[in-house]
């Protein structure tokens, strides 16, 4: 489908990667902890590495979570747009196949939110 | 005295207003001095079969709108001289009003432009007169608003700036870029998603119960302003509905076009109104009722019954009704949670529920608050009373189309987000449910161009990197009165002063109630 | 299902003589009072006589004069000198 309209209607996607000075976006869900509103709206550097991610991006991100500490992301199940995903911590974003608006899901099954409400 | 018989009757008069001091051209063509009428496929064959529901002629037009006006600013007066802000329930409520003059009157204002503009676009006469009041209509809301707030603005925060901070504040472009959506549209969409979706199917939900809320927490301004816009509403929808009937009317093609508006401004209007399903739930510390039950009321029995008076067109009732109406136990406890985490960043503030409005919550929702809110609001009210107020440092993700942080649940399971997302020409894009990707996928290059604003302070054009010089320089928030939390605020200071209280006296009297 | 049809007016002097024409016309509606507002509603058809209203009154009234204390309305209208109508067909 597309756009009605008097005239030819065609617009440049206004958040293309190369508006983000180098930089990219990386959306990260942590199902059950909905404490965060929303998945995370991270901007990351492509060639930052996975372990560098979570240590430096993720960590403190979540650190407000009475979860956050006994989280092990590493070890937890991932998704990398809606399909199975095995980090590799020494790899980067980048060749671990995580492009511009990429979303990560982190399921962590033993942990269930605030008085495990999903919260 | 003239006679009785002697007047014109209603009809007649109307007839005379509109139909016959409208012509038909002769040195130029129709379809060049209306060039927006076909454009959207809607066909139109015979324009004098549209039915003026409101035969209201200028003169009675204008004895009426100055004799609402007199009323309104007599009360306006009244409220000001006796320092009518002293006397609403609590200050908190006038967190709500901070919303409503930074999101809902510049609203009023990009109406009124719309129909300034589609009044322009009918060949139809009643149509044009109907727009042309209703414009003049949304510019005497716009202003009155912003008159009934400004005696607040004298006294309490956030309310200084409101104009500049819809074009620029993260959470303000929902309601901007609703309209935006509306006016860029073809003049017969406009009229479907303003005048029926908007008007006449979603905004009792604002203007009758929110209102008669402000009247019980004391604000008789406000609820006098909103219910003299409202009964220009009672016009607007009549437009609402005979616009709908008109069209369907008109020729059998119009019919699924008007359906698949209908899905997406049902969609986008339920939406925006998340907002007000938070400002009724949360933010009149008197409760009228509670949102679930207003949509109850005003979409599912109402609605229901304006749905069913349509299907012999061959409408039936907005796609994923079925999802919005579950939705009504969940919307306003997610966006007020939504708010409270990003309360630096908001030119209102939050703050967490007394114990008793908890109980209020728990009662009103019984299926779901205790079950997946009230933990989340219990372990942060804790954790501010240990001196850790919960904020949320990072930016949110935020819908494409409806522009709100992709916050809400599925209906099947409330514990998980129902976001989606799709590639489009090689692009990602991310959604907040069914109902806005649908939305993108009918028109992705209206929707490519959203201007989100997370997406725009990472690309560096708001004035700075970081929330502190976002929120200061480039919303005009002013940190430490503007926002934060309610408790411990200048606003809080002050309203405690107003009521003779010091803020030590009202902490030693909350100990004492609770030991 | 039923298809209740409504008006909603300011609670004033005025919308009292309104609501209390209304109740005498249309004996099955059902009134609710809420903070600053009456509420009325009706299956399918409620309707507001001149003649009822200027009883009450004790003067000429003209309809379209509703509309400075209305504050919303479900239904279809239907209105000239005499009546104001709303209704589901």
């Amino acid at each position: 489908m597309s756009v009605n309209a008097l005239y030819d209607y065609k617009f440049e996607p206004r958040d293309k990667v190369e508006n983000f000075h180098g930089m990219q976006l990386l959306y990260l869900y942590w199902p059950r902890h909905l404490m965060y509103c929303s998945p995370f709206a991270f901007l990351v550097q492509p060639d930052m590495t996975f372990g560098a991610f979570i240590e430096e991006v993720l960590k403190p991100a979540v650190e407000a979570h009475p979860d956050s500490a006994r989280a092990r992301f590493l070890d937890a199940q991932w998704q990398l747009n809606g399909e199975p995903f095995t980090p590799d911590p020494s790899a980067t974003l980048k060749s671990s196949g995580i492009d511009h608006k990429s979303m990560l899901t982190v399921i962590t099954p033993e942990l269930n939110g605030i008085a495990g409400s999903a919260s | 005295m003239a006679v009785k018989n002697k007047k014109l009757n209603l009809k007649d008069k109307y007839q005379y207003l509109t139909r016959d001091m409208s012509w038909e051209p002769t040195y130029q063509k129709k379809e060049d001095i209306y060039p927006d009428e076909r454009f959207e496929g809607i066909k139109i064959t015979d324009w004098s079969q549209w039915e003026d529901p409101f035969r209201l002629t200028m003169d009675a037009y204008w004895k009426y709108q100055a004799e609402k006006e007199k009323k309104l600013y007599a009360i306006f007066d009244a409220f000001a001289q006796n320092n009518g802000h002293q006397n609403i329930s609590d200050a908190r409520y006038v967190n709500a009003l901070k919303l409503f003059l930074s999101g809902v009157s510049p609203l009023e204002h990009a109406a009124y432009q719309g129909y300034a503009k589609v009044g322009r676009q009918f060949s139809g006469a009643g149509a044009r007169v109907a727009c042309q009041m209703q414009a003049i209509d949304e510019l005497r809301h716009s202003q009155t608003q912003q008159h009934a707030m400004s005696h607040y603005n004298k006294h309490f925060n956030g309310l200084h700036d409101a104009a500049h901070m819809h074009d620029r504040v993260w959470f303000l472009s929902v309601p901007k870029s609703f309209f935006d959506d509306a006016r860029s549209a073809g003049p017969f969409e406009f009229l479907t998603a303003i005048s029926f979706s908007f008007e006449y199917v979603l905004t009792n939900l604002l203007f009758v119960p929110f209102m008669s809320g402000a009247a019980y927490n004391g604000d008789m301004a406000t609820v006098t302003f909103g219910f003299s816009a409202q009964s220009d509403e009672a016009r607007h929808m009549t437009l609402g509905l005979e616009v709908i009937k008109f069209i369907l009317e008109q020729h059998e093609d119009n019919v699924p076009i008007v359906q698949q508006w209908i899905d997406k401004w049902f969609w986008r209007g339920f939406r925006l109104l998340s907002l007000v399903g938070m400002m009724m739930d949360y933010m009149l510390p008197n409760k009228v009722m509670s949102w679930a039950e207003a949509w109850e009321v005003y979409y599912e029995q109402n609605g229901g019954a304006l749905f069913k008076d349509l299907e012999r067109y061959g409408i039936r009732p907005p796609k994923y009704q079925d999802i919005a109406n579950d939705a009504k136990n969940h919307v306003s406890h997610q966006a007020w949670a939504t708010f409270y985490q990003y309360g630096h960043a908001t030119n209102f503030h939050t703050w967490m529920p007394e114990k008793e409005e908890l109980d209020w919550l728990s009662e009103k929702y019984p299926d779901t608050f205790d079950k997946y809110y009230r933990p989340r609001f219990e372990h942060w009210a804790k954790e501010h009373a240990e001196g850790r107020r919960f904020y949320n440092n990072t930016l949110p993700q935020l819908c494409q189309v409806c522009q709100i942080p992709t916050i809400f649940t599925e209906k099947d399971d409330p514990s998980m987000l129902s976001h989606r997302q799709i590639e489009h020409e090689g692009e990602r894009y991310h959604f907040c449910s069914d109902g806005c990707c649908d939305i993108f996928k009918n028109e992705p290059e209206k929707y490519v161009q959203a201007w989100l604003p997370v997406h725009q302070i990472y690309q560096g054009n708001c004035e700075g990197g970081d929330v502190e010089t976002v929120v200061s320089k480039y919303y005009h928030i002013n940190i430490g009165e503007d926002n934060f939390d309610y408790v411990g605020s200048p606003d809080q200071k002050r309203w405690l002063a107003i009521k003779g209280k010091s803020s030590e006296e009202k902490t030693e009297s909350a100990k004492q109630d609770a030991a | 299902m039923s298809q209740l049809v409504f008006i909603a007016f300011q609670d004033n002097d005025n919308a009292r003589y309104l609501a209390e024409a209304i109740m005498e016309d249309n004996p099955e509606a059902e009134l609710q009072h809420q903070p600053a507002m009456i509420r009325i509603q009706a299956e399918k058809r409620l309707v507001i006589n001149r003649e009822t209203m200027e009883e009450k009154l004790g003067r000429d009234w003209d309809v379209q004069e509703m509309l400075i204390d209305v504050i919303s309305i479900g239904g279809n209208v239907d209105e000239d000198d005499d009546h104001f109508i709303l209704q589901w067909n």
